[in-house]
């Protein structure tokens, strides 16, 4: 069975999408994505609707944008996120996000390929981790884990 | 590998460099901008290609150098067709601290603590100026000059004529677990390196590739004169 990386990410904005504060932000972001779109690896990601992204999606919090994707693997994530210009653009996300309250802001696990997650299914990965720290079933870029057999369990799939 | 707790691990490969001839190929080879061979090597030292294949093949069974095979372009005659030994810097670490001392493990708590507090901006600050205060403070002999002023700190820097590169992460594996947060607090250190040297008008930015330092330096000209190599 081959298996997918899934990936969320959370991020609370300092100020709406439309403040001057965030205007770097969301002219990157279009740039960003472009570059995600065709990155070696990538499979999938979250999108509102009809929109080129998911910010219009805020099921974590009014003010807490949404990341959620799908890749081949943890080194084809890795390679985006760090050694691409998303590089520059994490280096500033405090300008335009605050840490506050969103431990954990990333949490990774392990899709048969093919299947794409869903928000609830994230939600249950993140809480996952949050109460028992990295493990196979939710993981982090600093710590991941590899992908499981068949047999473990996943999450009830709505 | 990190042997602060272990010091004798680290020992046993960093004592291998004492050797002044040792030291001397294991420099040739980091110096270089690609994997060499023993007959570069032999000829950077000045010593017989037996000897110095002898001292590089030391410093790969203590970890310190690796080896790949390539068949190089350009050769002709007997032998052309084999390919030949190379030899690169290892990737592994090797600390020496007597008595044992933890510092990474230290780092890296302090990183998990200043990410989770959001506090990424006071390090750059910090970083900053004291990227600033060492180049003001930086002796004659490198005073202004920046690839002098970065080798002095670790990082390798070559100069491909348009930018510089560095070939050396000082944080190198902080920066694999932070990448934000250590790039960040590094081009913010660089930056101020440039400052206190009185190169404002250089400019640096991260554009990270691999095997390479995340932050690249654009000389106002587009030319650097102070080539280190």
């Amino acid at each position: 069975m081959r298996f997918h990386l899934a990936q969320l990410n959370l991020a609370r904005l300092r100020a709406p999408l439309d403040d001057p504060r965030l205007a770097d932000f969301v002219a990157d972001l279009p740039v960003l994505n472009g570059i995600a779109d065709t990155a070696p690896g990538f499979v999938w990601r979250l999108r509102d609707e009809e929109a080129a992204d998911a910010t219009g999606l805020r099921p974590f919090g009014p003010d807490v944008l949404v990341n959620l994707t799908v890749w081949e693997s943890v080194d084809t994530l890795r390679d985006y996120v760090y050694r691409s210009p998303h590089l520059e653009s994490l280096r500033r996300r405090r300008e335009w996000f605050h840490p506050d309250g969103l431990e954990p802001r990333l949490v990774l696990w392990w899709i048969p390929a093919g299947r794409l997650p869903t928000l609830a299914e994230a939600r249950e990965r993140r809480e996952l981790l949050a109460a028992e720290g990295p493990g196979p079933g939710a993981f982090t870029l600093r710590q991941p884990f590899p992908a499981q057999d068949p047999n473990q369990p996943l999450p009830d799939r709505r | 590998m990190t042997s602060g707790v272990h010091p004798e691990c680290g020992l046993d490969a960093v004592s291998l460099l004492a050797d002044p001839v040792r030291r001397a190929a294991y420099q040739a080879v980091v110096a270089a901008s690609g994997p060499v061979g023993r007959d570069e090597v032999a000829a950077a030292l000045d010593v017989g290609r037996t000897l110095a294949a002898f001292h590089l093949d030391k410093l790969v069974a203590a970890g310190l150098l690796a080896v790949s095979y390539a068949r190089r372009s350009g050769r002709t005659g007997p032998g052309a067709g084999r390919p030949a030994k190379l030899y690169r810097r290892a990737a592994g670490e090797h600390v020496v601290t007597v008595p044992p001392r933890a510092y990474r493990s230290a780092a890296e708590l302090l990183a998990e603590a200043v990410e989770r507090a959001g506090a990424e901006e006071t390090l750059y600050r910090v970083a900053r100026a004291a990227g600033e205060s060492s180049a003001a403070a930086a002796g004659d002999a490198v005073a202004g000059d920046v690839p002098g002023l970065l080798a002095e700190r670790g990082y390798q820097p070559v100069s491909d004529g348009t930018a510089i590169r560095l070939r050396n992460c000082p944080f190198d594996r902080l920066a694999e677990q932070f990448p934000p947060l250590v790039c960040g607090m590094n081009l913010a250190l660089i930056e101020g390196v440039l400052a206190g040297a009185g190169r404002d008008d250089w400019r640096s930015r991260l554009d990270p590739i691999p095997g390479h330092c995340c932050v690249l330096i654009e000389p106002p000209d587009g030319t650097s004169k102070n080539n280190s190599d």
